[in-house]
């Protein structure tokens, strides 16, 4: 077939595109380099089949998982899929950084086509399939048992919006063996990514991999702000919330106005490459500056969609492990609020060097400026919260105060780079590499692996390694400064991002430092997947069945770990703020409840992997001109849909004497465990139950 | 104590749509999350809207090229066709919300469902011809400028939400007739009839913003 020529039946599919097809030498380490990396994925996946239909996991996989519309399932699955995309992400760091140490006054061992996928792939893989899926997971599962809710309100929705992000995921994997990836970077600017300089199919699978995953996104927040504005317990007012779940809604929010932007630009981008429109093209009217607009009007929020649930997570994670109330609640509260709405104010600072006037761009950074502000107010919380606290240096809380140092370096190179003078010197150096993943990766990483640690004995009803644990804390901490802050002095010596060769020998000591770094944090990410191995092995030691490892605050560490299906035996009414304090104080907790009621849950349903399917096959059907999977694949995601609407026994019931059977048995339990002391609670003898310490009065 | 406790139950179980409360107060409180998450997703529709005005705003400006402008291209005849006929139908649905509020005769609601989507397939079908119309005969399709992309992504996504809410009304029809109006079609109805009524408003905005002002420009 000749390139160029539409199969009717397979499109522009041909065997060039499979990465093991090569061109050129085959034996160049570019090569080994991508024959490698879709080789390890292809082994991998063979492996896990393998593994899988030996044990006999395929049923388990999709009664227990798949078709499970349970949040706490889909949290888990989302974050599943964020650590595998995770690992992939971080290999190309090791990749990109090793080439450009290897790359002063010599052109290294990629090509340019390579390199340019290389941090395309990372950064679109670290935004939308790292960070999304993870804090959507974490928020998934945290946000309901915090607010006293059976579900979120509309679980078939919840399980499409995973399936939906996964497909997009699937999509990049895919990618990686047939086809390739955009070299357009994350935000994937034309008139690069038109079809003019970027012909091949690359951008295609780019557009429609974030476009399926902003669908999900949106569906998510739409999802997530019902459930808090519906479905909180009785009693559960706004100001009683918990922090993390103050910070969900704001996030939900966020997502419900600042997906839509993304979907808009990412169309136009497609129909300039299908169709021949001129919404970015150089000619015919076209105007590519749109393209930047549209995007950031998504992307500035979307930084705060990252680092509102880290700031969420440090909320909990402080006042649990200074046992201490939070200080400054409603101040913390208002500051998420006006972070929000100041989000959507600032996104022309990506591009001050577009050619606006003076003033706009005098405007749009001091609204970036003043976003220091609200943070600022955050800071001084948590600190005040450990004042006269009693604090334990655990894993999470470790990785607390390392983000608030790291944080606040980050943030003061972000107010230098809202000044738009400066910003025109420092644009697309290296200075702004450095500066945003100063933000990110405390800001958002840290708080994940910081959550992962605090929540993991609630999902999964057993503890976290501790030692593999600090070991994984400090090769993050210091893999982070090796690695970033190289890259400040490299932008002030005038380094710009995505280079691929140097001409300048003084570049070589800071960039094997950065390259250090990269392996340090390779090896972080490697020991935290340890430790969560070997916790798995150790899990009868590790375990918590009475659900409160760390003396906690807020309704999820009332009940059992692992939690039951339908979170919580009887609806709790709430009283107060950090109810599951109050509760200890006055005696309250673990009470038998007087009554029990019949529970109604969602029954399982097969329409989300089908979804996942056929959103799928669209997607890559798309991508290479199948039009009739295209079409099929469109129509197929509605017909589970469709049919589902017509048949109303959606639910099933747990009758109230089974409810009562398996927690007053749970409740037997706890008071058989040792109430422990916090000193004790990285120790063997934590299972789960403890003996309540909180410092000071009411706050 | 229970005079409070009920006055929190109304307040509680108000819900921003079609009030359901005298007429089926069981079906009130599991009306409220799926109606007020309708709610949502029709703003977050009305942002891709939004973004879809404005880029036509400045592209019908300065994006024309070397194409035509759109005072040189739009009349008012059959776009004024089109906004009659389209708020007839929303007119008509209406008629449906009123015989599933006061439990009228099932026949009515199918009735008046069927009307809606005809006179919805009426305005795609002028819609169609207005696009042929400018495709062909005055040669200004998308391919032609900025402007012509904008306005025919623009006119083209209320299109296809159209033609999406005629597909969704007809697995409706389907459902009132099989079903009969439970409290899940009646729920289904009411969203369709948010959604109809949102295009309604869009539409509104394109016949000022795009055919009024262009033909004035």
């Amino acid at each position: 077939m000749s390139p160029g020529a539409v199969d009717p039946l397979t499109g522009l599919m041909n065997w060039r595109a499979l990465v093991f097809v090569t061109r050129g030498d085959p034996l160049s380490v570019n090569h080994l380099v991508a024959d490698g990396a879709a080789g390890l994925m292809l082994v991998g996946g063979a492996i896990a089949a393998g593994l899988m239909t030996v044990k006999g996991w395929w049923r388990p996989l999709w009664r227990d998982w798949l078709t499970s519309l349970d949040h706490k399932r889909i949290g888990v699955m989302y974050v599943a899929l964020a650590l595998v995309m995770m690992a992939r992400a971080i290999a190309e760091a090791v990749v990109m950084r090793t080439q450009q140490a290897a790359a002063v006054g010599s052109p290294g061992f990629l090509d340019a086509h390579h390199f340019g996928e290389l941090f395309s792939t990372h950064g679109t893989i670290m935004i939308f399939f790292v960070a999304m899926p993870f804090l959507t997971g974490l928020m998934n599962f945290v946000m309901p048992l915090q607010i006293g809710a059976r579900d979120v309100s509309f679980p078939l929705l919840n399980a499409i919006s995973l399936a939906l992000t996964a497909a997009g995921a699937a999509l990049v994997m895919v990618s990686l063996v047939y086809g390739g990836f955009s070299t357009g970077g994350w935000t994937g600017y034309p008139p690069f990514t038109g079809i003019r300089y970027s012909p091949g199919t690359g951008v295609d699978t780019w557009i429609w991999s974030v476009s399926l995953s902003s669908i999900g996104s949106t569906l998510t927040g739409l999802n997530f702000a019902v459930t808090l504005y519906k479905n909180r317990a009785p009693g559960m007012t706004f100001f009683r919330m918990p922090l993390f779940s103050w910070v969900t809604l704001c996030v939900s929010i966020l997502m419900i106005f600042a997906m839509a932007p993304l979907t808009v630009a990412t169309v136009m981008l497609a129909l300039d490459r299908y169709a021949g429109f001129h919404f970015f093209t150089a000619d015919a009217g076209g105007n590519m500056m749109n393209y930047a607009n549209l995007f950031w009007l998504f992307g500035h929020p979307e930084v705060y969609i990252l680092i509102l649930p880290a700031f969420g997570v440090w909320s909990e994670v402080i006042s649990t492990f200074s046992a201490k109330q939070l200080y400054g609640y409603h101040s913390l509260v208002a500051a998420t609020m006006v972070i929000s709405v100041l989000s959507f104010t600032v996104w022309l600072h990506h591009f001050f060097t577009m050619g606006q006037s003076a003033n706009v761009n005098a405007i749009f950074g001091i609204a970036t400026m003043l976003i220091g502000i609200p943070t600022g107010v955050k800071i001084y919380d948590w600190l005040l919260t450990m004042v006269r606290g009693r604090i334990r240096l655990t894993v999470p809380m470790l990785f607390a105060i390392v983000f608030m140092i790291t944080f606040l370096i980050g943030g003061l190179t972000g107010v230098i780079l809202a000044n738009p003078t400066i910003d025109f010197v420092f644009h697309n150096s290296l200075f702004l590499v450095a500066h945003f993943h100063n933000m990110l990766i405390p800001g958002f990483l840290f708080a994940m692996i910081a959550a992962v640690q605090f929540w993991f004995p609630k999902v999964f009803g057993f503890r976290l390694d501790e030692r593999l644990g600090r070991i994984s804390f400090w090769l993050w901490a210091v893999g982070f400064y090796l690695a970033f802050m190289p890259l400040y002095v490299l932008g002030l010596m005038g380094a710009m991002r995505r280079t691929m060769e140097w001409q300048r020998p003084e570049y070589l000591p800071w960039l094997a430092i950065a390259l250090v770094g990269a392996l340090c944090l390779l090896a972080a990410f490697m020991t935290f997947v340890a430790q969560i191995a070997v916790s798995v092995r150790r899990r009868d030691a590790l375990a918590v069945p009475g659900g409160d490892p760390w003396d906690g605050l807020s309704l999820e560490w009332s009940l059992p770990a692992p939690v039951p299906e339908y979170n919580f035996a009887v609806l709790p009414r709430v009283g107060a703020r950090d109810p599951f304090m109050a509760m200890k104080r006055e005696g309250r907790a673990h009470l038998r409840p007087e009554a029990y009621e019949d529970i109604r849950l969602p029954k399982n349903s097969p329409a989300a992997p089908i979804i996942l399917a056929a959103t799928f096959l669209t997607g890559f059907a798309l991508t290479w001109h199948i039009w009739w999977l295209a079409i099929a694949g469109l129509v197929a995601c509605w017909i589970p849909i469709t049919l589902r609407s017509f048949r109303e026994d959606h639910e099933r019931v747990i009758p109230a004497s089974e409810v009562r059977r398996q927690h007053e048995a749970w409740l037997d339990r706890v008071a058989a465990l040792p109430a422990i002391r916090r000193e004790d609670e990285t120790g063997p003898r934590n299972r789960g139950r403890a003996s309540s310490q909180f410092a000071g009065g009411q706050p | 104590m229970s005079d409070h406790a009920s006055a929190m139950a109304d307040r509680e179980h108000r819900h921003p749509g079609l009030n359901l409360d005298h007429t089926d107060p069981e079906g009130h409180a599991s009306a409220e999350p799926v109606i007020f998450g309708f709610w949502i997703f029709l703003m977050s529709d009305l942002i891709v809207f939004a973004l879809l005005f404005a880029t036509y705003a400045a592209m019908s400006t300065q994006g024309t090229g070397d194409g035509p402008a759109p005072a040189q291209l739009f009349d008012l005849r059959i776009p004024l066709l089109e906004t009659l006929v389209l708020l007839t139908s929303s007119f008509t649905l209406g008629f449906v919300s009123l015989a599933n509020k006061y439990e009228g005769h099932p026949r009515q609601a199918i009735g008046w469902l069927v009307v809606t989507l005809v006179l919805g397939a009426g305005f795609l079908a002028l819609e169609y011809h207005d696009f042929s119309t400018l495709i062909h005969e005055k040669h200004a399709g998308p391919q032609v400028s900025g402007f012509l992309s904008s306005y025919f992504l623009l006119t083209g996504t209320h299109f296809v939400h159209v033609a999406a809410g005629i597909a969704w009304g007809m697995v409706l029809i389907v459902q009132q007739a099989v079903l009969g109006p439970t409290l899940p079609v009646k729920l289904r109805v009411m969203r369709l009839a948010l959604f109809w009524h949102m295009l309604d408003i869009v539409w509104i905005g394109i016949f000022t913003f795009v055919y009024l002002s262009g033909v004035l420009a």
